[in-house]
């Protein structure tokens, strides 16, 4: 055999003739592309445009293998579900499984977005994804004062498990997995959906899906919070250990870049706050004695897909590579399932204009198909009526119909990653993952992240993000058709969706009704133990379960748990 | 006359968090010579009320992205005015249906920015309805 191998491998005189041979040639190419830039003059440029991407990093004319001869490929680039992951989490992607279509949805009453929900699995949506109205994301009841006018205006109103009951009424929840965008109160609502589930029969080690659960850019960027820093990552982490055991297909956390992203921040930024809060995740949980490798499989992620087109799919490479290297080489990761960073995406809903709305529809596409090249696991195609309303039936139609021209048209998801070697997109994809490591070191020079947030420091840069894209849109260094160019005298009007201010009152009739039926006793005996736990620090899940079984409302498990952690202060600055 | 600062208050009612305008807004105020007053997210129509008052501010200026605008507005607006600040302008911002924007403005509110705005618009409205209104006031 060993005759074989040494026909294979060349002799060492060989190697170095070939090294060699690359080094003259890259020698060679340096020599050419000074002098292209010279007679071309890749400096020349036109007048409208300074040749950014959207988040301000300079873009060269043209990218070469100088700009990736640092790379190795194994060790940078590598194969797709093979560490670092830079070519996607799983070896086969599309080839096996297209992303999931999930759209967000969700307005008035249960019962309204029940149906809505059919619509949409009539349709060929492939997940659910609830919207919930303010009071729900607050963790208010429908009827607190605080709650007035709010009620299923942007979402989906639930206040107890009867309304989730409702919500879920005829979808198997074994079958269908739910996303649900709640974080301050993320754990009531996590209860909601698991009892709801185990009363269709469904055991909790079948419930499929994902909370976002994302406390630390809550505070950051999207504000829906409730208690501080520091119970509320307590209670992040009852949720991961307590799921480890008995809901182990659930995704406990989605750690989202998005709402970073459209507050304001950069793509760089939206990619170093958000790993960075995941880091912190991380630590929390080891703290508590978890096993990283228990807990660390069932972490995802959420990224926006803003307008640059390689700026966001290189984004989406960086971030697979850093999260991989992080998690193995730093928390000691051993398996794959750690190191792999999965995630969700959304096209830019901060991108979509008022002006010529039927613009938007392009837009989405454009985004969609960044996100499909950047490997998403899957997908909401927002609809072009956003900026205005909630979306129609209409527009929501269309979202979707745009992700399955997509998937069953273009060809695109037929090879895996099919911009890796792109001299461009590669070398990007090292520039973001530079640029995000810088970004750490100066998050732990500040004392790290809940450290950050306490001092406004992350607020403070994402609103100077906002203000300096604000800045170059209205100084015209930043064309956005139809807002500052190719404006239109006379825009088309286009149906816009109204909700019905009845829910509000219909919500509050149920909930009524609801604190008249249920077993008071019941409720209060519950919420004293959920206090309880609270004060001794146990996991609150078990006791959240009961609480929720006797129908205590959001409101209540909320106020419950405010006696002993108190609520959250932001420090206000612009 | 006297020059002086125009005093606004720029304010979140309700629950909701987005806050990128109204921030975006704060700056170019204060930027374009106001003197800005931002008091953070889900503050009461109560609260934002007793500010207006406490600062003794000319104008103050909503942003609501929530869809709660025709409970919100009135209610600040109601509050303000019983508290004897007669003249001073209620204006705002966010996602507001034209038609809603039509109604709010019978009521006594005073322009309402939509979606695409430039910041220097909203900044000359305020100015041009000072001149227009309390530029003679005693200081």
């Amino acid at each position: 055999m060993s005759s074989v191998i040494d026909t294979e491998v060349p002799g060492s005189a060989d190697l170095e003739q070939e090294v060699e041979r690359r080094r003259r040639e890259l020698a060679e190419l340096e020599a050419k592309l000074a002098a292209w830039n010279e007679t071309t003059g890749a400096t020349a440029q036109r007048d409208d445009t300074d040749f950014t991407t959207v988040s301000g990093q300079p873009v060269r004319a043209l990218y070469t293998p100088l700009d990736t001869q640092g790379d190795d490929y194994i060790a940078d680039v590598g194969l797709p579900g093979e560490y670092p992951f830079t070519r996607g989490p799983y070896a086969t992607m599309y080839r096996t499984r297209l992303w999931t279509k999930r759209l967000f949805s969700g307005f008035a009453t249960a019962e309204e977005t029940n149906e809505r929900y059919k619509f949409l699995l009539a349709r060929g949506t492939t997940g659910l994804s609830v919207a919930f109205d303010f009071p729900t994301l607050m963790g208010y009841d429908s009827d607190d004062p605080m709650s007035e006018g709010e009620v299923g205006k942007c979402g989906v109103a639930i206040a107890s498990l009867a309304d989730m009951e409702t919500l879920f009424d005829g979808i198997p929840l074994d079958r269908v997995s739910v996303s649900m965008t709640i974080n301050g109160p993320a754990i009531m609502l996590y209860c909601f959906l698991l009892v709801a589930a185990e009363k269709q029969g469904v055991p909790f080690e079948k419930v499929t899906g994902t909370i976002q659960n994302d406390i630390l850019k809550e505070y950051q960027a999207q504000h829906a919070w409730i208690y501080p820093p520091k119970p509320a990552l307590k209670i992040i982490t009852d949720v991961f250990e307590w799921s480890s055991a008995h809901a182990p297909k659930f995704n406990t956390i989605s750690i989202s870049g998005y709402h970073i992203r459209e507050a304001g921040s950069t793509a760089v930024e939206e990619l170093a706050f958000t790993l960075k809060n995941g880091f912190t995740y991380v630590e929390e949980g080891m703290a508590r004695g978890l096993d990283v490798d228990e807990f660390a499989p069932r972490l995802s992620f959420f990224w926006d897909v803003h307008n640059d087109f390689f700026e966001e799919i290189a984004k989406f490479r960086a971030g697979r590579r850093i999260w991989a290297r992080h998690m193995r080489e730093i928390y000691g990761a051993k398996r794959p399932e750690s190191w792999r960073l999965r995630t969700h995406a959304q096209t830019a809903g901060v991108t979509l204009t008022a002006q010529q709305p039927h613009n938007n529809i392009v837009r989405v596409a454009y985004q969609g198909l960044a996100a499909v090249l950047g490997g998403t696991q899957s997908l909401h195609t927002n609809a072009m009526d956003e900026t205005l309303a909630l979306p129609t039936e209409h527009a929501v139609r269309i979202a979707l119909r745009t992700q399955q021209i997509l998937a069953f048209e273009t060809g695109v998801p037929n090879t895996i990653d099919p911009l890796a070697g792109s001299y461009f997109v590669e070398s990007m994809t090292d520039e973001l993952e530079r640029q995000a490591e810088e970004m750490f070191a100066e998050i732990d020079d500040l004392g790290g992240v809940v450290a950050g947030i306490e001092s406004g420091y992350f607020q403070a840069r994402i609103a100077r993000s906002a203000r300096r894209f604000q800045d170059e849109v209205e100084a015209n260094s930043r064309l956005i058709v139809g807002l500052n160019s190719f404006q239109e005298e006379g825009e088309a009007d286009i149906e816009i969706l109204k909700i019905d201010e009845s829910a509000g009152e219909s919500q509050g009739r149920r909930l009524a009704a609801l604190r008249q039926t249920r077993d008071a006793d019941a409720v209060e005996r519950t919420l004293a133990a959920l206090t309880e736990a609270a004060r001794a620090d146990e996991n609150l899940m078990p006791p959240m379960l009961d609480a929720v079984r006797s129908y205590a409302t959001l409101g209540e498990i909320r106020s419950a748990l405010e006696s002993v952690y108190g609520r959250f202060q932001e420090p206000v600055a612009f | 006359m006297v020059e002086r600062k125009i005093r606004v208050l720029v304010a979140k009612p309700g629950l909701d968090g987005h806050d990128r305008g109204a921030k975006v807004i704060a700056a170019s105020l204060r930027d374009a010579g106001m003197e800005v007053i931002y008091t953070g997210l889900h503050q009461t129509p109560e609260k934002i009320a007793a500010t207006a008052l406490q600062e003794d501010v000319d104008v103050v200026a909503l942003s609501i992205l929530s869809g709660a605008h025709m409970t919100l507005f009135p209610r600040v607006l109601n509050l303000i005015r019983e508290n004897g600040m007669d003249d001073v302008l209620i204006t705002g911002g966010g996602i507001i249906p034209q038609e809603d924007v039509e109604e709010l403005q019978a009521l006594g509110i005073g322009r309402l920015f939509g979606p695409g705005t430039a910041t220097g618009e909203a900044a000359t409205y305020i100015q041009e309805w000072f001149l227009a209104n309390r530029a003679d006031d005693e200081v």
